[in-house]
Formats: structure tokens, sequence, C-alpha cells
């Protein structure tokens, strides 16, 4: 941001936007855009995503202020989680006759 | 980070078991350069149809005959823009950049649907686009939300959701035209024998002349051919034309009873080619109106990025 229109001109950052759809919804990834700054980035938000009353709350944050796991770890990532039955209530025999369990 | 030719082995054989699940593959994933090419083409030249299919409509809406008819077709345009948009973060998530792909569009690198280079004459061309145009569009692009590249199939569904306000608009149009005056309908009628043949060919060459379509098919990026959708189209289409009282330009149009299809002749392929080729009626005229936005719009761009700068330092 430091070289606005000189030599290669800098595209506008990239955000991520998430959108809530209803109250007691989680705000969900809904796609990207660019904007110059955290509150055009908000006001294309409005524009691009929630033209249809899709939301009642908008976030955006720069897509490079975003931590993700790799895919090339997935698996040591995933796996400890993986033979954890017993985490499940599945796991558990309970006999039919048992009420409301 | 070089991978050897037994990770590469490995990585193709990861990517082939994701496609035969019919799973998705995600931007951060292994791919096979082809995939990666073909997508980055088939969504590209996607996003700039919806971009440039702004200004065969946009041309009407300072003519448009009220105000009711003028909000819903800015509505419309409006979309266009949003579904280009939608289609750009999808490209950009296989490596490319949104000015990069600008770029692509203005300088002649990348192409968009041959349809938008067809002019609109009269008012009932805006009816007719959202029927036949988008309509075409429909049933290209349903298939497309299963998709094996997430993110386009992502913004495939978006896009459908949307599409189908534009293709019930035009219809309403036009059979509002068609209770009008002779003259009305005879507008409409002309507006659809010029619009009927290019929106067959937006479902691209007869499957004999169309190479990458296995491969697409094989990747799970298309999952119907050219041919099969357009005769989707057509059986979906003729009904449509007769309730609303206009005749399609087309001499072998019959239904077959035997086939349980209609049977249709075929578009001038010819025409096609050169119009794909930029010999179009107005395929100059369409990309120099975005090179003039894009042109003229660069001062803006900077001007924002300069107040964020400021905003930035001062805060």
């Amino acid at each position: 941001m430091t070289e606005p229109s000189t030599g290669p001109r800098a595209e506008w950052p990239l955000y991520e936007v998430f959108v809530r759809g209803n109250r007691g919804l989680n705000h969900v990834h809904v796609g990207s855009l660019h904007a110059a700054d955290d509150r055009m980035a908000l006001l294309h938000a409005r524009d691009v995503y929630t033209r249809r009353n899709e939301g009642v709350s908008i976030w955006v944050v720069r897509s490079s202020a975003i931590t993700a796991s790799s895919p090339d770890e997935k698996s040591p990532l995933f796996d400890p989680s993986g033979d954890k039955v017993y985490r499940h209530p599945t796991f558990y025999d309970i006999p039919d006759d048992v009420p409301h369990i | 980070m070089v991978a050897t030719l037994a990770d590469e082995a490995d990585l193709q054989a990861g990517f082939e078991a994701t496609i035969a699940r019919h799973d998705r593959l995600e931007p951060r994933d292994w791919m096979p350069e082809g995939y990666r090419r073909t997508l980055v083409r088939q969504i590209a030249q996607h996003a700039h149809s919806e971009i440039i299919g702004m200004q065969p409509e946009g041309a009407w809406i300072g003519r448009a005959p009220s105000l009711r008819r003028k909000a819903v077709l800015l509505a419309k345009v409006q979309d266009e823009a949003g579904h280009g948009l939608y289609l750009y973060s999808a490209t950009e998530t296989l490596g490319v950049s949104r000015d990069e792909l600008t770029e692509m569009l203005i300088d002649g690198r990348q192409k968009y649907s041959s349809i938008f280079n067809y002019p609109t004459l009269s008012y009932a061309d805006v009816g007719t686009i959202g029927w036949l145009v988008d309509g075409a569009a429909i049933c290209n692009q349903v298939p497309l939300c299963r998709t094996s590249f997430g993110p386009y199939g992502r913004a495939m569904i978006r896009v459908c959701k949307e599409e189908s306000f534009h293709q019930r608009q035009g219809f309403e149009l036009l059979m509002t035209m068609m209770r009008g005056t002779e003259e009305q309908q005879a507008m409409v009628q002309e507006s659809v024998d010029r619009f009927w043949w290019p929106a067959l060919m937006m479902f691209g060459p007869p499957d004999a002349d169309s190479p990458n379509t296995a491969q697409s098919m094989a990747w799970g990026i298309k999952t119907h051919t050219n041919d099969e959708l357009r005769q989707k189209f057509v059986d979906m289409t003729v009904p449509q034309a007769a309730r609303l009282g206009v005749t399609l330009p087309d001499p072998d149009l019959r239904w077959n009873p035997e086939r349980g299809h209609h049977d249709f002749g075929q578009p001038d392929w010819e025409e096609f080619a050169r119009v794909v080729k930029g010999h179009g009626p107005c395929n100059a005229q369409r990309v120099a109106h975005r090179r003039q936005a894009w042109e003229d719009g660069a001062w803006v761009r900077e001007a924002a990025t300069a107040y964020a700068a400021r905003q930035e330092e001062s805060a």
C-alpha cells in the first residue's frame, strides 16, 4: 500500500466476506472481493453479497490475515481425532429399555 | 519445493481419487496443470461474459418505457456485475490476479460468450435476452453447480439463484408486449427471430467438433455435452414460445415422438466461428467500451488506494 500509483499498479487487497443470514446463526463465508480499505470492503460486500436481504450482519477480513491449515498436513493435523471413537455417543452400548438416553 | 516424480504420481493419484468420489477440489489442493489451465480459461470466460453482458442491456436503461421497467433492468444489470465478481473471485483462487484477467479481456487474449456480440436493436430485445439468453445460460449453469472445483460450483449456486429472476422478467416483458398492439407483437417476433440461432450457439460447437469436452467431463468440470444441453434448451423453450404466441425461425423444428425430443436444425457454425474470432457485429465496440471503462476508472482506483494509505499512516 506504499506505492499506490507508480510502477506496476498495486491491486486493492483481497478481503474474505462472512455473512450472518439471520439472528441466531453463525457468520458463514460467502466469498471474497477487492477493496482499498476496510470500510470500502464492507460497502462492496453489501452490494455484491446481500442484494436480496441475504444477511443481517457482515464481517470482512483481509485474506492475508487468515491463518489456514495446509492441505499437505491434512493427515497429521486431523489424525489425532480419527481413532477416538469413544468421543461419539454411538460408542456406548445402552440397553433399549432405558428411556430418554 | 520441488516434488519428485514419485511424489507427483502420488499427488496425481490423490487428485484422481477425489474426482472419482465426485468430491470437490479446493484451491490449495494439488491439481494437474491442465486441470488448472482449463478451469482458468472456462471460469474467466464465464466471468468476462457476465461483465460484457451488461452492455447490450445496459444500453436500454435510459430508454426503459416506465419506472418499473427501469428499476427491473437496473437490478438485472447490477446482478450481472455481481455474477462477474463471484466468478472472478473463483478464478483468482487458481492463482491469477484480477488485473491480469481484466487485461486479458481487453487485450483479446481471453474470450467471452459470442452472444454478447449481437446488438440490441429494440426494447423487445431486453425481454428476449432474459427469456432466451438467460434461459440458455440457466441450462448451462445448473449442472455446473456440481462441477468438481469447489469455488466455481459455489459461485454457480449463487448465480443460478439470481438467474431465475432474469428469465422470468424477460418472459413477463414479452408477454406484456404480446398483449399490446400489432406493432409491439411484431417487435417481439422480430427480436426472437434474431436471437434464436445465436442463443443455440451459446452451448458451443456440436460434440463432434468439441475436442475438449471429453477431458472436461473426465475431470468433472462439465457434466453434460454441448449437444445434450442444447437439446434440453430446445425442449424447454418450444412450449414457452407457443404460450407466448411467437414462432421459432427453424423450418426443421418438430416433435419427434420416437426420440421423445424435438428435432431441430443446426445454427450457422461458420457465423459462430467468425463471431468467436472477433468479427461479429459488436465485438470491437464491446471490448472498446470495457477498455474505456477500465481506463477511465483508473484515477478512482488510485485515489482510493492513496486515501487508504493516508488513513493507515494517520491511524
